[in-house]
């Protein structure tokens, strides 16, 4: 059972198409609204008619004047109306989504994202910089197009971030590639948008979108281990030798697993476990320890067994790791 | 030589003992049985209000998972039920609203108002109806059964692979692929009854352009599932074979692709919702004209729309994939093709209002149904319009707004039509009309639980909230709309139940409806109130397309046995089958009566699928010898049955043969419908040999194939033994029994060999089919054709023991015309599978 509630209510900040913060968003928001007031038209128009007709004191019309209500109204206007949309659609494509292949492999900024169950591996393909690997986050610039290129190591996933732009498939086997481009700073969320297993609703990121210096400045320390790895040697101690480096990876030190998420910089993360838990120590300590009510399904095992402050001192360790 | 019809009817010269005697003759050989033998039942009558019924529970069973649903998701954070649970409560939910709900609901109705309609006695082939029915309910209870036992099927209705092949997604899995395979069949059964049921057994006169819409309708919608339904079929091969023995057609690691099943579930998925939404329209059809009370303005418009709506919704299928990252022209393309569907759907809802332009209304409950089911609708098939733009979907696809959409398609396009129909036809099943007050109660209920429930949905999902969560983070902004839906939810589900009481509640006091109570047009409103089991008294000639409107002495003349088969005084079952298009009487053809055989047949055969299931590979092999010998048994005492005289005068100076053979008979075309939704299964799997090769730069990935000489040989075999089964047809043509004979064992003997030498390239070629898809693909092929000819080779065997016994003769030759037209189908699958993976590895190679 989950009793986690409180976790949840870890904020990841804002996710909603409405309230966009991303050019192709942008341009799907006002999309959308200007296909909400024609629905709406036409809706009213279509039970106006309905209403008319099933009116007992009106006059009974003729049949050639019903069948022009046929050709007009069911065949003719709903095809001028359709082929209109369809351009004013189709055309925004090329400019949201460019059909280019090329691009991947030229793009200034390219971030990496492969689904997991219930995560996010993800690695920025700075120009000019040794790929900087982290999880369960995206930060990307103000105003540049980044590039990202989706794959799945395990079951089809969807990377979705409401208020920058739509979704894309990560599907195993095929590599997939979006762009998008933020026009407002901010923290935003991205749930998995395609039915991945039982945890399918706790796995969501963050997106942190931040100021092109701000930007390049956070990747460069990204690229560098935590000075927090120094400290609180007992957690760094209690850390290593419980095996948690078997499958995390914490730069400047041993552990160097592959298999869950790097946390060589968790203790500035947004969020925990994939955009479900708050990141405090209490809340590291409370993933480690119950990593299967936290998360159903997680491969991580829980180390209810381990001493109290043994996990606190982990998550104390960790927590530092900024 | 066509028959020319009476002007006037001739005098009546019976007494009316006379005519007493014959009602009763007919009434003896109709009636269904009684005590526990009711059960063998096999009249469309008993099986159709079996068969809705049926549909109906799964419908309130699937509605229950769905409260359990939103009571979970009506707070954030909430932990009523477990991931686990609700992950398995949601794709039950969508599984079997889907399969056991909107599909058979339509195969049901359809088999209680189609004859009705048509002024048939019954369907052609009643034990096969029955059949269907056992199918269904026991496939219904074994899909549905699992949740009590924790392992219902958990990966949602569309079963994505990999995770619905992974280890995780467990016994469920299996139980969805094996248990709704066996319930499709049932379905495509189904389809082949109702296609020539519309075609072939239609009143002499009812041209084809006299029918009503209902009949046009019933006719798409079952060819769309003959169409449809095979891919997802075979979809269900490969995955099952990857599920039970590692085949690897789904897994990326070794050459297959996920997104091949996303493509075979689609291609069945998409032409689904119309398979669903079209009958509803169909009811619609037939009753706002009865409650404007008038003819149907724009008969050919909607008869088209619907042709048109049918043929789109097959081009259509990419539209569920536009996130998986297809090129923009495709996206393009299917967006318009998807756009484009909503111009037949336009005109068929405005045929209704124009219809009730021209007409005045009555107002009733069917017709409150009906307004609010196009209110409803409307907004559905907007949404709709909006989701189709590939750029609208980026954002909506998986998310809610989804889930809002198809639920106001579905409810407004297909359950409150029903319920319209329910109120509508409840007269001729129940003799009774329902409850106005109920009706009426239960409607607002229904239309204002319903908006209130799903219309927040629309914003859920463009706030991010995705499809299947079990539960979702608080202050994202998702909380209210959620309450919201879970109230409104409860609301819809008291409506429901008010309509539920309306049905069932005794009303044993109430008098008998009116015989026909709305005043309506067509023929199923002849029926007697209360009804009698003959379907109709006599029947009738149809010159127009509201014969009740049109002439007003035709009950009369009905009742009083004047038209045609007035009387059994043979004691058989009998109706008349007429020509496709103009309907001119061919054959009086007769029925099969009740019987355990459908009951015994369904059974053996779910038990086969079940045991499947759990792998118990004995059982099933007796299973499935069980299921073998009833069909045969089926086949050997009730088919091709040679009558006691060669024709009958069915009244008015018409006299009709009762045993015709090749494209005459009902059974033949029963052949050639049934084999064309085999070979749509067969071309599917063919698609996935060159889907594969398309995403490959080299996709036999260096495994050897079969060789050329083995796939050659096994088609030389094939095709001498399709050209020895039409020189057997013309020596029985000829009356030479012993050559018959002779060529049968030939026949049957290359059939073996062609068989055997498929299987042999291959497997002497050492291809191992867990290694990579290519040989994986390629022995699917050939085991498909080597499985059907083993069905060949029964029928053979079939053929010679009904030459031996004198079944099979010069005049009565339906079994061998009917084996020949398999063996047609066979010839084309066996040249396509032995080219294709002889040959076409080597075309590849020196092509490049």
């Amino acid at each position: 059972m989950l009793t986690s509630s409180p976790f949840l209510a870890g904020c990841a900040g804002i996710q909603s198409a409405l309230d966009p913060a991303g050019v192709e968003a942008d341009a799907v928001a006002a999309l959308f609204w200007v296909m909400v007031a024609g629905a709406a038209v036409i809706w009213l128009a279509v039970m106006g008619v309905l209403y008319y007709a099933t009116r007992r004191d009106r006059v009974v019309h003729s049949e050639t004047f019903a069948g022009r209500v046929i050709l007009w109204a069911g065949a003719i206007l709903p095809t001028l109306i359709l082929t209109a949309l369809l351009a004013y659609g189709l055309s925004m494509m090329p400019r949201l989504r460019p059909w280019d292949a090329r691009a991947a492999e030229d793009a200034p900024l390219r971030i990496e994202v492969v689904g997991e169950q219930f995560w996010w591996r993800v690695t920025y393909h700075r120009d000019g910089m040794e790929p900087v690997v982290s999880a369960n986050e995206i930060r990307m610039p103000v105003g540049e197009r980044v590039t990202f290129t989706l794959r799945s190591a395990d079951v089809i996933h969807a990377f979705w971030i409401p208020s920058l732009g739509g979704k894309m498939d990560m599907i195993p086997g095929r590599e997939n590639t979006l762009t998008l481009e933020a026009t407002k700073a901010g923290i935003y969320r991205g749930p998995c948008a395609e039915f991945c297993g039982s945890s399918h609703a706790l796995m969501a990121l963050a997106a942190v979108v931040m100021e092109t210096g701000a930007f390049d400045e956070w990747l460069a320390r990204q690229a560098e281990p935590s000075p927090g790895v120094g400290e609180n040697e007992a957690g760094r101690a209690a850390f290593l030798a419980n095996g948690c480096g078997a499958c995390h990876a914490v730069a400047g030190t041993e552990a160097n697993g592959t298999i869950g998420p790097d946390l060589s910089h968790l203790g500035s993360r947004v969020t925990l476990g994939a955009g479900i838990v708050e990141n405090s120590k209490a809340g590291i300590g409370r993933f480690i320890a119950e990593t299967d009510h936290v998360k159903p399904g997680v491969r991580m095992p829980a180390y209810r067994a381990l001493p109290d402050e043994e996990i606190d001192a982990i998550a104390g360790w960790l927590k530092g790791l900024e | 030589m066509t028959y020319a019809y009476p002007e006037t009817l001739p005098p009546d010269t019976r007494t009316d003992a006379e005519r007493e005697a014959e009602a009763d003759g007919l009434r003896k050989v109709w009636e269904a049985p009684k005590g526990l033998r009711y059960w063998t039942a096999v009249n469309n009558t008993e099986v159709g209000v079996w068969y809705t019924a049926a549909a109906f529970i799964f419908m309130l069973f699937a509605g229950v998972l769905a409260l359990i649903v939103r009571t979970q998701l009506s707070v954030p954070g909430n932990d009523l039920v477990s991931a686990e649970f609700f992950n398995q409560a949601f794709t039950l939910h969508g599984t079997v609203m889907m399969f056991l709900f909107a599909v058979p609901i339509f195969e049901a109705v359809a088999i209680i108002i189609l004859p009705q309609m048509l002024g048939a006695r019954d369907l052609p082939f009643p034990r096969l109806s029955a059949f269907g029915f056992w199918c269904f309910i026991i496939g219904g209870v074994f899909v549905c059964g699992s949740i009590f036992f924790n392992a219902a099927p958990d990966a949602g209705w569309f079963m994505y692979p990999p995770l619905a092949t992974s280890e995780e997604a467990g016994i469920g899995a299996d139980i969805w692929l094996l248990g709704l395979s066996f319930i499709e069949v049932a379905s495509i059964a189904a389809a082949v009854e109702l296609i020539i049921g519309v075609l072939k057994c239609r009143p002499p006169g009812m041209h084809i352009n006299l029918m009503p819409l209902y009949a046009w309708y019933v006719l798409i919608v079952a060819g769309m599932i003959l169409f449809a339904f095979p891919p997802l079929i075979a979809g269900d091969i490969l995955f099952e074979l990857e599920r039970m023995f590692d085949w690897p057609f789904f897994d990326a690691a070794r050459g297959g692709d996920p997104l091949l099943w996303q493509h075979l579930f689609w291609i069945f998925g998409h032409p689904e919702v119309y398979i669903v939404f079209l009958p509803a329209i169909a009811l619609l059809a037939m009753i706002v004209p009865t409650f404007a009370q008038r003819p149907i303005v724009g008969y050919s418009w909607i008869v088209l729309a619907a042709v048109g709506t049918g043929f789109l919704s097959f081009g259509l299928w990419v539209h569920h994939m536009f996130t998986t990252g297809l090129p923009s022209i495709s996206l393009g393309f299917f967006s318009a093709a998807s756009e484009a569907v909503a111009i037949p759907t336009g005109v068929q809802i405005f045929v209704f209002i124009a219809t009730l332009l021209a007409g005045r209304i009555v107002f009733s409950v069917p017709m409150l149904f009906a307004a609010g089911a196009l209110a409803i609708f409307v907004i559905g098939g907007l949404t709709g319009v909006m989701v189709a733009l590939a750029p609208f979907d980026w954002q909506a696809h998986d998310s809610y707004f989804v889930v809002a959409h198809l639920h106001y398609v579905l409810i407004g396009g297909v359950l409150f039509p029903i319920v319209a129909g329910i109120y509508y036809f409840f007269p001729l099943v129940g003799n009774r009309r329902l409850s106005d007050r109920l009706g009426k109660v239960g409607f607002w209920l229904m239309f204002v639980g319903f908006n209130v429930g799903f219309f927040p949905m629309h914003f859920a999902g463009l706030r991010g909230m995705p499809r299947r969560v079990f539960t979702y983070p608080d202050e994202i902004g998702l909380n209210m709309l959620n309450l919201v839906s879970t109230i409104g939810a409860f609301i819809f589900a008291a409506g429901v139940l008010v309509i539920v009481w309306a049905v069932v509640r005794p009303k044993g006091r109430e008098p008998y409806a009116a015989r026909n109570p709305w005043n309506a047009g067509t023929l199923e409103w002849v029926a007697e109130m209360p009804g009698e089991s003959w379907g109709i008294r006599s029947i009738p000639i149809i010159k127009s397309r509201y014969p009740l409107w049109d002439d007003p002495n035709l009950i009369a003349d009905i009742d009083a046995g004047r038209y045609y088969l007035a009387d059994a005084s043979e004691g058989h079952r009998e109706t008349i089958v007429t020509s496709v298009l103009s309907a001119q009487p061919l054959q009086c053809l007769r029925v099969s009566g009740p019987s355990f055989v459908p009951m015994f047949s369904a059974a053996a055969l779910g038990a086969v699928f079940i045991f499947l299931t759990y792998h118990w590979w004995w059982p099933t092999l007796v299973a499935g010898v069980l299921a073998l010998v009833g069909i045969l048994y089926w086949l050997w005492t009730a088919t091709a049955v040679i009558p006691d005289k060669a024709q009958k005068d069915v009244g008015l100076g018409l006299t009709l043969p009762i045993y015709v053979s090749g494209p005459k008979s009902v059974g033949w075309w029963a052949m050639f419908i049934t084999m064309t939704g085999d070979g749509t299964a067969f071309g599917s799997l063919v698609f996935g040999y060159f889907f594969y090769w398309t995403i490959h730069d080299d996709f036999t990935a260096g495994v050897g194939g079969p060789g050329a000489a083995w796939p050659m040989a096994a088609l030389a075999f094939f095709l001498a033994a399709w050209i020895a089964m039409l020189v057997a047809r013309r020596a029985n043509a000829a009356g030479r029994p012993g050559a018959l004979r002779g060529l049968l064992v030939l026949s049957l003997t290359l059939t073996l060999a062609g068989s055997a030498a498929g299987l042999t390239g291959p497997w002497l070629h050492g291809m191992d089919p867990t290694t990579h898809v290519y040989p994986a693909i390629v022995w699917v092929l050939v085991i498909w054709t080597a499985c059907h000819g083993a069905v060949a080779v029964i029928m053979q065997g079939f053929c010679l023991a009904g030459s031996l016994s004198g079944r099979l003769t010069r005049q009565h030759d339906i079994d061998i015309h009917n084996v020949v037209l398999y063996w047609h189908f066979l010839a084309v699958t066996a040249l396509v599978t032995f080219l294709v993976v002889g040959l076409f590895p080597l075309a590849q190679r020196s092509g490049g």
